[in-house]
């Protein structure tokens, strides 16, 4: 594809965002005292700023270009990422795990960890989730080189360099705040900026009812072709997706990767903190309309030789995560186009801001001051959070290189998800509701899990097991097997947390208050009445997810 | 003064301000791009999706800014 060439009203429309991230990075300075501040916002938010910043941390490269791409690939069936593989995970976090996270005052994820078991059960979990945010976080600098390059005909290395260093500008200056601002800023930019590609796509194709006409049966259905996993085009089946994606990958991701649960973490009360993720919910729901919708009239354009429309080629390979930068190009003036394209930048800064100051704060508590400087001062733990933030950059530039080597943004995410996210799912729904689960069960059931999962990957990336064996199927696509073998690192780490539990010595219950279910006060919600309280809003939720797997059917 | 009694702005006042910034700027390309007739061969270039798009942005642009430039954190 030839790039294009923008105009003037384009690049006064990208500055304008780099002016705002800057400008707001260097406004919100001021306000950045103290570590409380650097790492944790302050814990000032509302549920509305927490909620759209827990939204958006999600919302980079991961949702735009690959989830348009693999709508390509696999059709209707990835809709299954933003409802049952999201909602009922994000609604369990608010109902049900937040009061454990927020009312015990830790700081992160690993944290909890430290309270509920002991020192090595944190480092394990906090050095692991280091790694998978900096390897996700090369994923926000891969899929932004790749938009610079497709429309600007830009330079790769330069591209990723200059993207890098503005994000590191805002987040050095104000941490977790400017983060979590920016997320906001990226969140109304992705609406406003993509928004309109969808409905010109679906005018396009001639409405909405055309759209799933035009495509196959088994790209436009959620459930009625699971039964089979040739029938669908993930190849996978109804367990796959319930086990896998559903419970596993899903609760595994939302309720336990700081990332997004840090968002939460940071609201200014325990209330303001459960409705963070249900609030985020109901616009979880909508983002299809955004990716999904795109992809399938992707899908029909490209099949459509009249259409003019054409997927660029990588190495002989479609690279599906062109679709969606094409279709800006293919509908947006002059003007537009500079908003699609900062949209799109918005969302994978955004994205690797996220990752870098979830990173900041673990490498800062769980790793630096818990391993190698116990007494550290508040200021010296600052200016560890913005070393470690410099550095968490420059080691994400390398692993974006690292990235190219996928065929897909979205088979890459799952694959990490299922190391870290899938086993630390089963020990923490342990820890937090099983009183009688041991340091050292949590220690070797997620060393298990872990080592599994990743002994499971290599095995069917050199051919050492075939695919069929974990994924119960003759037929099945690497996203498959990522769900089953989610499934499976879950199931090895739930069984050995609780058969060394049965073996070892628990921790006194005096030392489990605040944190396991029945040694912790409930959530009293006096005084506010049923429609304001976070479970009301969870109902809600649900139903709406209900309705729309019916509908999609 | 001190920074203590700065009070922050909150981030909605930042989004009407980048709102309504990138609204005007996509309007008055569309308003130029109309009367000058330039032919841009994007499909649906017709409905002038400019004009409409960018006055969508200045008004919730708007909203954001006056109701809250005098709010604080």
């Amino acid at each position: 594809m030839q790039s294009i060439q923008l105009a003037l009203p384009d690049w006064l429309i990208i500055a304008t965002y780099f002016l705002f991230v800057l400008g707001i990075g260097a406004y919100l300075k001021r306000f950045t005292k103290d570590e409380s501040d650097f790492f944790l916002a302050g814990r000032r938010n509302t549920a509305w700023v927490s909620g759209l910043a827990f939204l958006s941390a999600n919302l980079g490269a991961l949702e735009l270009l690959g989830m348009t791409g693999n709508t390509l690939k696999y059709g209707m069936y990835v809709a299954h990422f933003y409802w049952v593989g999201a909602i009922p995970a994000m609604v369990f976090l608010g109902v049900y795990m937040m009061p454990f996270y927020y009312s015990s005052k830790i700081k992160s994820v690993p944290g909890y960890l430290k309270l509920r078991f002991d020192e090595k059960t944190r480092v394990l979990n906090a050095i692991a989730f280091g790694v998978m945010t900096l390897l996700v976080s090369g994923i926000n600098l891969y899929a932004m080189a790749l938009v610079l390059r497709t429309f600007l005909g830009w330079n790769w290395d330069v591209s990723m360099w200059v993207s890098a260093a503005t994000v590191a500008a805002y987040i050095t200056m104000s941490g977790l705040l400017s983060a979590m601002f920016t997320e906001i800023i990226q969140f109304f930019l992705i609406w406003f900026g993509l928004f309109l590609v969808a409905v010109l796509g679906i005018l396009e194709v001639g409405g909405v009812q055309e759209v799933f006409a035009r495509v196959p049966t088994a790209y436009s259905a959620l459930w009625s072709t699971s039964g089979n996993a040739a029938d669908n085009g993930m190849l996978v089946t109804w367990g796959g997706v319930v086990l896998g994606l559903g419970f596993v990958l899903s609760f595994g991701y939302w309720t336990t990767d700081f990332l997004v649960v840090q968002r939460a973490m940071v609201a200014k009360n325990l209330r303001a903190a459960r409705q963070t993720p249900i609030l985020a919910s109901f616009f979880k729901m909508a983002v299809p309309f955004l990716v999904i919708v795109p992809g399938l009239i992707a899908y029909i354009l490209s099949h459509d030789p009249d259409s003019g429309f054409a997927l660029l080629q990588d190495g002989g390979a479609v690279n599906y995560d062109s679709a969606l930068p094409l279709l800006v190009a293919r509908y947006y003036p002059i003007g537009l186009v500079g908003l699609g394209i900062t949209a799109l930048l918005a969302g994978f800064m955004a994205g690797q801001a996220g990752n870098v100051s979830a990173f900041n704060t673990v490498w800062t508590y769980d790793i630096y001051q818990a391993l190698f400087k116990k007494d550290a001062s508040s200021e010296h733990l600052m200016w560890m959070g913005r070393a470690a933030t410099i550095a968490g950059i420059l080691i994400s530039v390398v692993t974006a290189y690292w990235a190219k080597s996928f065929p897909s943004i979205m088979d890459y995410m799952q694959a990490i998800f299922s190391w870290v996210n899938a086993p630390l799912f089963a020990t923490m729904l342990l820890g937090m509701f099983v009183r009688w689960i041991t340091p050292s069960g949590a220690f070797w059931g997620l060393l298990a899990g872990m080592g599994s999962s990743v002994a499971l990957f290599l095995a069917v990336k050199f051919d050492w097991i075939g695919k069929s064996l974990i994924t119960l199927s003759s037929v099945a696509s690497d996203m498959a097997a990522n769900f089953w073998r989610a499934w499976w690192a879950w199931l090895i780490c739930f069984a050995v947390t609780i058969g060394i539990s049965l073996l070892t010595k628990r921790k006194p219950d005096e030392e489990l208050v605040g944190l396991v279910k029945g040694l912790t006060k409930e959530a009293a919600a006096a005084h506010v009445p049923f429609f304001k309280t976070p479970e009301f809003y969870a109902l809600l939720s649900m139903l709406a997810v209900i309705a729309l797997n019916i509908y999609f059917w | 003064m001190s920074d203590k009694t700065v009070h922050m702005k909150p981030i909605w006042y930042f989004v009407g301000l980048m709102l309504l910034s990138m609204g005007s700027i996509i309007l008055l390309t569309g308003v130029y791009l109309y009367f000058s007739g330039i032919d841009y061969r994007t499909v649906f270039a017709e409905l002038h999706p400019n004009l409409w798009w960018g006055t969508v942005m200045i008004v919730a642009g708007a909203l954001f800014f006056f109701l809250n430039r005098n709010a604080s954190e």
